[in-house]
């Protein structure tokens, strides 16, 4: 194993246990959560939350990370996959590095899931909450480099699809190469007559 | 299809395949494969005059076989680019004794039998998949008669029957005896909705495609008898209601019930069998005519391309979406957008909608001219580094040299690093970090996980771009498994180290799962062959060391497979009710004396 980057100071840590309306509260006590896990070293701030991804619920942690000199944070929510990019973005608004962020997954990976086990499921929230502020602590602020990019796009099949991207692209400036597999473009549309709803010619 | 072909930014590779995908986005290097034509696109004008002493007579794919075209053709009249094209499989060849009559036809002198393929490179930034669909072949279906009697026609065949650009100048004839059919019954739902032969899914097309043929024949003839065997009728979008109800006003008979039998009669007639669910009685008609309204699936070549761009498909073999609602034209590889029936059945609407949508994304990721690339890259810790080369071998994407012979530390071209992580995992001297998925931060959470009541803790490993997303898809679709499991994400499978694994196990872990995209499908090219080859290592070690190999599980789950997913816990977790604590504190003995 590597040896982890020195740790300049202590972290100060906000998490933010959302309820999603009822999509994780349903099945999650959202509140259990944030008490137990604000108790944590590290941990300055922790709350539940109805949205987290709406407008107020950002602009709520974002005057917790104000008020409280949060350096990072812990969203226990939905799946990364879905919002991390909408909280990064808040973290880089909020003055912090967006790779100072985790997000634990308590909707897909367990409210959804777990929905007639109520109290197994809170206590698997804990853990992936606690796992969450554990790796929050360990990360690294990180810079995105910038790369140029070729302004061209390929566009992959000549049915009515890739004619009516082409043409947008193109349209606007911007290069197209297309490529189809037949000796003309068209695809099925082209051996079509009429089509509904308009009743008129396809080609 | 014209402005394409003359549009000054539009350059146009036809009888073209895209062999290979390298690079990322932004950054795409494209390998083209282009087919010789054997004429000249740009000199040809059309004029026909080789075709017309062409001896070689073949069926016209474009008209389904019901014409025929010569070994050189036009595919169709306003073919783009609009030149013509030679099947050197059905030509007699060059040779003056033997044919080679085009080439003393054509006046331009565009026929080159020398032409060969040609591989050419492009550089593009995104990438869009249009590569459309196929429709549904009925040949399994026999019940249907389709290859028996010649009457049968697929929707697709009649579309070419009744187009005015069709063999038949749009004159409806049947096939058998040129007889004009007084008489068309449509059979809805061939290779859709259906669980035993074709596809399960919903075709999307095909009802209005038939309620279209209706009112095309009603207006040519207004006395043609025609019914419509359906499940149901899906009128759903804008103005498809009211093109159903008129057809139905133009005395179209739809019938409730899809035909078990269909017989040819001594005439040539087709007599069919059909239950009717209105009424619950078996019911016979007798039509000159039968149109299969046949389904839709996805194009030959789908699967090579989704290797290629390391995409995913869905069940049903359509490309899936990074998000089924909020990125629909979005592929999970960034810098890739889908257009078109690739991705799931749709009309020429939605199609074009989408193909616009694509379009835009495109354009919003590259205005900028730049792109700002991910910084999960690998960073070589230069003092622990032994020059082994191990780090290069295993990566992906060649982004790691080493000088073995000047004995240099690994270096890390950071715009070629994807950010797998297997080049950290299998580094013996632990000399490779890597960003945002270090080892430590990985191990504070295992740690954390484990903590309190291990035993009843399942330790999963998920790559971020199909085991989670697998695990989010079965969230999506609520199937319930049981809430012992702790996800841990990677962003490949490839990153999970041998170390976590031990980690795991003398920490009191009873099970641990390693998942990822499935062999061939791997974001990162290959790196999970990397994975499948340590797993199969550490089960090894733990059998030599008294361990049950059986408590380290590798499973393979895309991103649509949240019923796998599901399934895969419910049998983990079966398997973690037969982990003893015993079992466990002797495992623990033994890797605290072997892991010192």
């Amino acid at each position: 194993m590597e040896s982890g980057k020195m740790q300049h100071h202590q972290p100060r840590i906000g998490v933010y246990v959302c309820h999603c309306g009822l999509n994780i509260a349903k099945t999650v006590d959202c509140n259990q959560v944030a008490e137990l896990v604000e108790k944590h070293d590290d941990v300055v701030v922790a709350r539940d939350i109805s949205y987290a991804c709406s407008d107020p619920g950002q602009e709520s942690i974002k005057s917790d990370i104000t008020e409280h000199k949060l350096d990072r944070l812990v969203v226990a929510s939905c799946s990364p996959r879905l919002h991390e990019p909408t909280f990064r973005q808040m973290l880089i608004s909020a003055g912090l590095n967006p790779y100072l962020l985790e997000m634990a997954n308590l909707r897909e990976h367990c409210s959804w899931v777990h929905m007639h086990e109520p109290d197994a499921a809170t206590a698997k929230a804990i853990d992936l909450t606690q796992m969450a502020i554990a790796r929050v602590r360990q990360l690294e602020p990180l810079e995105p480099e910038t790369l140029p990019l070729t302004k061209r796009t390929l566009v992959i099949g000549g049915g009515v699809a890739g004619i009516q991207a082409a043409l947008d692209l193109a349209d606007n400036g911007y290069e197209v190469v297309l490529v189809e597999k037949k000796p003309s473009i068209g695809g099925i549309m082209a051996q079509l007559d009429k089509t509904f709803p308009t009743m008129d010619c396809s080609i | 299809m014209t402005d394409v072909g003359r549009h000054p930014r539009i350059k146009l590779y036809s009888l073209s395949e895209v062999s290979d995908v390298k690079g990322h986005v932004g950054n795409f290097q494209v390998k083209i494969v282009k087919k010789a034509r054997y004429v000249d696109e740009k000199e040809c004008t059309a004029c026909g005059d080789c075709a017309a002493v062409c001896p070689v007579v073949r069926p016209d794919e474009f008209d389904h076989g019901l014409s025929s075209r010569k070994a050189i053709y036009s595919p169709f009249p306003q073919a783009v680019p609009s030149a013509y094209v030679i099947n050197t499989a059905e030509c007699l060849g060059h040779n003056p004794v033997v044919c080679a009559k085009c080439v003393e036809a054509c006046n331009k002198g565009c026929i080159n039998f020398h032409m060969s393929d040609e591989e050419i490179t492009e550089k593009v930034g995104s990438i869009i998949v249009a590569t459309g669909m196929e429709p549904y072949d009925p040949t399994e279906m026999d019940e249907y008669g389709y290859t028996r009697f010649e009457n049968v026609l697929t929707s697709v065949e009649f579309e070419r029957l009744i187009n005015s650009g069709g063999p038949t100048k749009g004159n409806l004839i049947r096939p058998k005896d040129r007889k004009h059919p007084s008489s068309i019954g449509f059979i809805q739902c061939v290779g859709s909705r259906s669980a035993r032969k074709g596809h399960s899914y919903c075709s999307n097309v095909c009802c209005m495609n038939t309620i279209k043929s209706t009112l095309v024949l009603k207006e040519h003839d207004p006395n043609i008898d025609l019914k419509v065997f359906y499940i149901d009728i899906r009128a759903f979008g804008k103005g498809f209601e009211d093109l159903y109800k008129r057809s139905r006003r133009l005395g179209v008979h739809y019938v409730r019930g899809l035909p078990g039998n269909v017989e040819e009669l001594p005439d040539g007639s087709l007599k069919v069998a059909v239950e009717n669910a209105a009424t619950g009685e078996l019911e016979f008609y007798v039509f000159d005519m039968l149109v299969l309204a046949v389904g839709v699936q996805p194009s030959k070549g789908t699967e090579r391309l989704q290797e290629m761009l390391g995409l995913q498909l869905n069940s049903d073999g359509f490309y899936l979406e990074a998000h089924p609602k909020l990125l629909p034209v979005d592929a999970a590889t960034r810098g890739v957008f889908y257009a078109g029936c690739s991705e799931g059945p749709k009309d020429i609407k939605e199609t074009v909608t989408q193909a616009s949508a694509a379009a835009v994304r495109a354009i919003r990721l590259m205005h900028k001219g730049e792109i700002q690339t991910e910084p999960i890259t690998a960073e070589v810790i230069d003092e622990k580094c032994k020059f082994c080369g191990i780090c290069a071998e295993v990566c992906p994407y060649n982004a790691i040299t080493v000088d073995k012979k000047k004995k240099t530390p690994a270096v890390v071209n950071t715009a070629a690093c994807a950010g797998c992580g297997t080049c950290a995992a299998e580094c013996p001297f632990d000399a490779i970090s890597m960003n945002h998925f270090t080892d430590g931060q990985i191990v504070s959470q295992i740690d954390e996980m484990l903590e309190l009541h291990s035993q009843e803790k399942i330790l999963a490993f998920a790559c971020n771009w199909c085991s989670y997303a697998g695990a989010d898809y079965a969230g999506v679709s609520r199937f319930q498994y049981p809430p012992n499991v702790r996800l841990i994400r990677t962003m490949c499978s490839g990153r999970v180290d041998e170390s976590f694994i031990w980690h795991g196990f003398a920490k009191g872990a009873p099970i641990v799962l390693v998942s990822g995209c499935h062999i061939g499908d791997c974001h990162y090219i290959d790196a999970n062959h990397w994975t499948e080859k340590r797993v199969e290592k550490i089960r090894k070690k733990m059998e030599k060391w008294g361990i049950r190999p059986e408590r380290l599980q590798l499973e393979w789950i895309s991103a649509a497979e949240g019923m796998r997913f599901s399934n895969t816990m419910q049998q983990l977790e079966k398997m973690r009710r037969e982990v003893t604590p015993e079992e466990i504190s002797e495992t623990i003995e033994i890797l605290k004396e072997k892991l010192k």
